[in-house]
């Protein structure tokens, strides 16, 4: 590692040789190490069963390695508080009805905030700005039992950013929501990467990673087979193969093409790919 | 050939609603037809299964005009029991409908409930785990499967009933890529072995060109599209209105055709994607004005 640059910026994660056993024997993570820095954004894949929610899990100490360190800010989680984690973590998970509980959209995205002890003026505009972010002010008075998983999934995040984390971990936050609401949710959480937020987010999406994430860590059998950028993740079809996992449509044509001369950079959706073309036949014309 | 099934000016309304969650649909496939229900949230996709087989209206109260008949029987006039002999059902979720101790038991609870004699039942378990490739898992608790095994499980659950008909509401939810693959070569293997009709109601058309024969688009309770997948793939507009994902290469080649009139013919698969494309950017000198 470059000593100087890790001096300057510590990692806002840490993981080092972390190792998760499931009471009854079943060793889910088996020596995972890595360092996530301030502002990156972070997909984490792989096949059912290969790790990933229980690596997800650690990043906020819902669980702790059973050897190895896990490190959240600087703190070893082992040590820590979730409490205390989750001013640094914001953690949402994969089914929305599980961490929703209040009577009112408004309720339930100051609770986080309140419980964390931000005095009451602080609690309003954070709980105002979650709503704002997420383009759910209107829904404020409403019962979250009443809503959409769309709006449930939008109320689940904005109670987590009430509690202004520094990084956000999201579970399959897309699974269950039609385009028009997937793509919604990718623009809110580019905002938010745009100002700054760390994003991890964990999915079964291709096309969602090859679009919005930078960087790749495909786990597979509890451990990381591979940990690279968007670009390269995608560049190798056996290796995804043997972790479970395809590249989307779009990225293999663009690499084909690229290979036989035709496009001169790779491109992840098809507008993208069709301005690459039109530039093309421009520049041969 | 016997229509699998058959909806003929179809309305239904909940209890208490006040829109129709399908409104005047006639719509049906014949018996061995693979057919993808193509639709946003709320379109009416679940309802749409959930008719097939007698949930609604006899566990959903529902108002239905119209009529609905499975295997040229009217549904509404069938037993759930019978239904069920009939249409097997698997959800989004597998393990929501997974419950017993054992494979086995979980395969075998079907037919039981309908008094199927113990020799048959054992016959009819060991075919089930075959079709879905879990041959020998018998005695393994359902739990301690994987998500594709769970999901395989729930379709070898429905199949020992036997049914004519298999529905499928989002069944590549919970699965991961190569998983999906996997699911999709196993509902082709069952319509070829044994002329199952299978109806799968998804929410994305990526890679569902090449499971299907025919898409059905719904959009607000009503058919807005029919037809082979290539010709509902052609009206791309149509498919995001609907707030479908629509397959990325169906999407590039409708985004040609815009850029590019008459320069490329619609492509639907990567390879011929990428033979268009390059006679394109070849063929710039030459049609240049």
């Amino acid at each position: 590692m470059n000593v100087s640059i890790a001096a300057q910026s510590p990692p806002i994660i840490s993981l080092q040789n972390a190792r998760f056993s499931y009471e009854g024997g079943v060793e889910a993570l088996r020596g995972v190490s890595l360092n996530v820095a301030r502002g990156e954004n972070v997909a984490i894949v792989g096949g059912n069963g290969s790790g990933k929610t229980t690596l997800a899990k650690h990043l906020n100490g819902l669980l702790k390695p059973s050897s190895g360190k896990v490190l959240i800010g600087g703190e070893e989680t082992s040590t820590t508080s979730v409490a205390t984690l989750a001013r640094t973590v914001g953690y949402v998970f994969q089914n929305p009805d599980y961490q929703l509980f209040c009577t009112s959209v408004s309720e339930e995205v100051r609770f986080g905030p309140k419980n964390m002890g931000f005095g009451h003026d602080d609690e309003s505009a954070l709980a105002e700005r979650a709503l704002k972010l997420m383009g759910i002010s209107h829904l404020r008075e409403q019962s979250p039992v009443s809503l959409s998983l769309g709006d449930r999934r939008k109320v689940a995040i904005a109670s987590v950013l009430a509690t202004s984390p520094r990084v956000l971990v999201l579970d399959e936050p897309t699974t269950g929501l039609d385009s028009v609401e997937s793509a919604q949710l990718m623009a809110t959480l580019g905002v938010l990467r745009s100002e700054g937020m760390t994003i991890v987010l964990i999915t079964h999406d291709m096309r969602l990673v090859a679009q919005h994430m930078d960087r790749v860590i495909v786990m597979s059998e509890g451990r990381i087979a591979f940990d690279a950028g968007v670009e390269e993740a995608f560049s190798d079809p056996d290796r995804l193969k043997r972790c479970k996992l395809l590249a989307p449509p779009i990225t293999v044509l663009a690499q084909r093409l690229q290979a036989q001369g035709l496009l001169t950079e790779g491109a992840t959706t098809p507008l993208q790919l069709v301005e690459q073309l039109v530039r093309v036949r421009g520049e041969q014309q | 050939m016997m229509r699998a099934f058959e909806l003929t000016k179809t309305t239904v309304t909940y209890q208490g609603s006040d829109f129709p969650a399908l409104n005047d649909v006639s719509i049906g496939a014949d018996e061995g037809e693979i057919v993808l229900l193509l639709g946003s949230n709320n379109a009416g996709k679940s309802t749409f299964c959930r008719l097939l087989n007698g949930l609604v209206p006899k566990s959903t109260p529902a108002q239905i005009d119209g009529k609905v008949e499975v295997l040229g029987r009217d549904a509404n006039r069938t037993s759930v029991a019978r239904l069920a002999t009939m249409v097997g059902m698997v959800f989004q979720e597998p393990e929501n409908q997974l419950f017993c101790m054992s494979v086995e038991e979980e395969v075998a609870f079907g037919p039981e409930n309908v008094a199927i004699p113990r020799a048959e039942i054992i016959a009819r378990v060991e075919w089930a785990l075959e079709a879905v490739g879990l041959t020998g898992y018998n005695a393994r608790s359902p739990s301690n499967l994987s998500g594709g095994e769970k999901q395989r499980l729930a379709i070898a659950a429905a199949l020992s009933m036997r049914p004519r008909l298999l529905v499928l509401d989002e069944p590549a939810y919970a699965l991961d890529p190569t998983g999906r693959v996997d699911l999709y070569a196993l509902l082709r293997d069952l319509r070829e072995r044994y002329g199952m009709t299978i109806l799968i109601a998804e929410r994305d058309a990526e890679e569902m060109a090449e499971l299907c024969d025919r898409m059905i688009l719904l959009r607000n309770g009503r058919v807005v599209a029919d037809g082979a997948p290539n010709a509902v793939l052609s009206g791309i507009d149509e498919v995001v209105a609907a707030g479908v994902s629509p397959p990325q290469i169906a999407h590039l080649s409708s985004l040609l055709a815009d850029r590019f009139p008459g320069k490329t013919r619609p492509f639907f698969t990567t390879d011929d994607a990428e033979k268009e494309i390059a006679d394109l950017v070849r063929a710039t000198g030459s049609d240049a004005p």
